[in-house]
């Protein structure tokens, strides 16, 4: 059971994908002014990459070696246009919102990486978990990065006001920067650097030394 | 990339062949299946938006308002009309359902996009004449208008036109006067989410506002500029910012003015209004 907990819960801190493993940076840049259109898009990532790991753990023995990749991006592509379509029937507003980025889930990091070095090995019903798992650590990342953003951004969370803009006759003017994509990078920096500080083990070893600086030529 | 993985006989030809064909067929019919399954829903959300964006265009949109039904009522204020574009006139009521028995239309369900695609409703635009790039014209289109105590207060109109990935669909509201406009809004588009997407920036559509189409000849003066507006240049009523990092895309919506409002699309009718 403890293999459980740690396949579901184990990516939301000690192996998170964006903060451990670098991976679905993009969206996490593009979707998290406001946290209602995060939480869609934490929601769909969620669903996309647990479903694809459970298909694709459950024919992962008939999927020849050659062709896997495609296989497995023709499960995610699937996946993905019909979650699309399902937004598009019961959220239309934030699925115009997320616009081109529920499509790009297909080429997200976190589900074809998962597909790979998880569902390729493992049976369907822990594949499953480990989809949902992951896509929780995705989730508290961009759910973070949103929260920090639209309340410094415009001043509200989840569109309730809770500091009184200048513009509407209260106190606070909104840090417009944190509405451009690049406060997301600062953010999640910050957020990396603090979890590495929490949890020492992350920190990767230096791959090579930076040496002095010198005129030669690389051979 | 070579995988010397030859002990199961899941590399082989048929099997690569059976699960490529199988993998294809499910996704097929699943991603068929949920595109069947929920295309109501998709269309009357889009038939919907597009309600939403008359009153967007007009102003009449308040932000809480979510309910269906709510956006039907506001939108039961505007009267709509057929435009013909081809002689240039607004149809009267009597006119429009002959029009509409005579090409088996029903005006309330209209759909000028099939209209554009369909040779029967539509003509083929020469390089000339097609500002827009939008490579047929159809020959009915559906405006608003909203009328007050003292005339009419609101003219919508559609427009659509290429931008760099996409053609834009959008709507245009003009004062009554034919000429001020009070207010654009684009609802569908695939341009580049940041730079050319912000033609749907609330700050950006605004500054469409109290902006005035046509010079003293009655020309088509509007201008999306690159980069700001010099606001003391006396041009400066003809012309909105551009979209930084989007010249492509500010050209067409420029262009899409230029032609939907120009003596190929709605000048005539405009004009008219004004006499």
């Amino acid at each position: 059971m403890s293999n459980v907990k740690e396949i579901l819960f184990g990516p939301l801190f000690s192996n998170n994908p964006i903060g451990l493993q670098i991976l679905g940076i993009c969206s996490a840049l593009a979707v998290t002014t406001k946290m209602s259109v995060a939480i869609v898009m934490c929601i769909a990532l969620t669903v996309v990459t647990a479903f694809s790991n459970l298909f694709i753990s459950m024919i992962r023995n008939r999927i020849p070696s050659s062709i896997r990749i495609i296989v497995q991006m023709t499960i995610i592509a699937s996946l993905v246009i019909v979650v699309d379509q399902v937004l598009g029937a019961v959220a239309y507003d934030i699925s115009k919102q997320l616009s081109v980025f529920v499509g790009l889930i297909i080429t997200n990091c976190i589900v074809m990486g998962r597909a790979e070095a998880f569902a390729m090995q493992n049976p369907p019903g822990l594949s499953f978990l480990d989809g949902i798992g992951n896509g929780l650590g995705y989730s508290v990342v961009l759910m973070s990065v949103a929260f920090i953003r639209e309340l410094f951004g415009s001043g509200s969370v989840f569109g309730l006001e809770v500091l009184p803009l200048v513009t509407q006759g209260g106190w606070y003017t909104p840090m417009g920067m944190m509405l451009l994509p690049p406060s997301a990078f600062f953010i999640i920096g910050l957020l990396i650097w603090a979890l590495r500080v929490w949890r020492k083990e992350q920190v990767e070893a230096a791959e090579f030394k930076i040496g002095p600086h010198t005129a030669m030529s690389h051979s | 990339m070579s995988e010397e993985n030859t002990s199961s006989n899941k590399d082989s030809i048929q099997n690569v062949i059976v699960t490529a064909l199988g993998v294809c067929l499910f996704c097929a019919v699943v991603v068929a299946g949920s595109a069947v399954a929920l295309k109501e829903r998709r269309v009357e959300n889009k038939a919907l938006d597009k309600s939403k964006n008359v009153l967007i265009a007009a102003g009449l949109f308040q932000e809480n308002v979510t309910q269906m039904s709510e956006i039907n009522t506001l939108f039961e204020q505007f009267e709509q009309r057929v435009v013909d574009l081809r002689t240039k006139r607004l149809l009267t009521a009597d006119e429009a359902a002959v029009v509409a028995a005579d090409n088996q239309l029903n005006f309330s369900q209209y759909d000028q996009r099939k209209a554009a695609k369909d040779p029967s409703l539509s003509m083929a635009l020469t390089d000339a004449q097609d500002m827009a790039s939008i490579n047929r014209r159809e020959h009915y289109a559906l405006i608003y208008l909203l009328r007050s105590e003292v005339g009419i207060d609101r003219i919508i109109l559609p427009v659509h036109g290429y931008g760099l990935w996409s053609t834009l669909y959008g709507f245009i509201a003009l004062e009554g006067d034919g000429n001020t406009v009070s207010g654009i809004t684009f609802y569908e588009h695939a341009e580049t989410a940041g730079l050319g997407g912000e033609v749907d920036n609330p700050t950006w559509k605004a500054k469409w506002q109290g902006k005035r189409i046509y010079d003293d000849q009655g020309q088509v003066a509007m201008r999306v500029m690159k980069g700001s507006v010099d606001p003391g240049n006396a041009e400066a009523d003809y012309q909105v910012d551009g979209l930084s990092g989007a010249t492509l895309t500010s050209r067409g919506v420029e262009n899409m003015i230029g032609y939907w409002l120009g003596d190929e699309g709605y000048g005539p009718i405009l004009k008219n209004f004004n006499g």
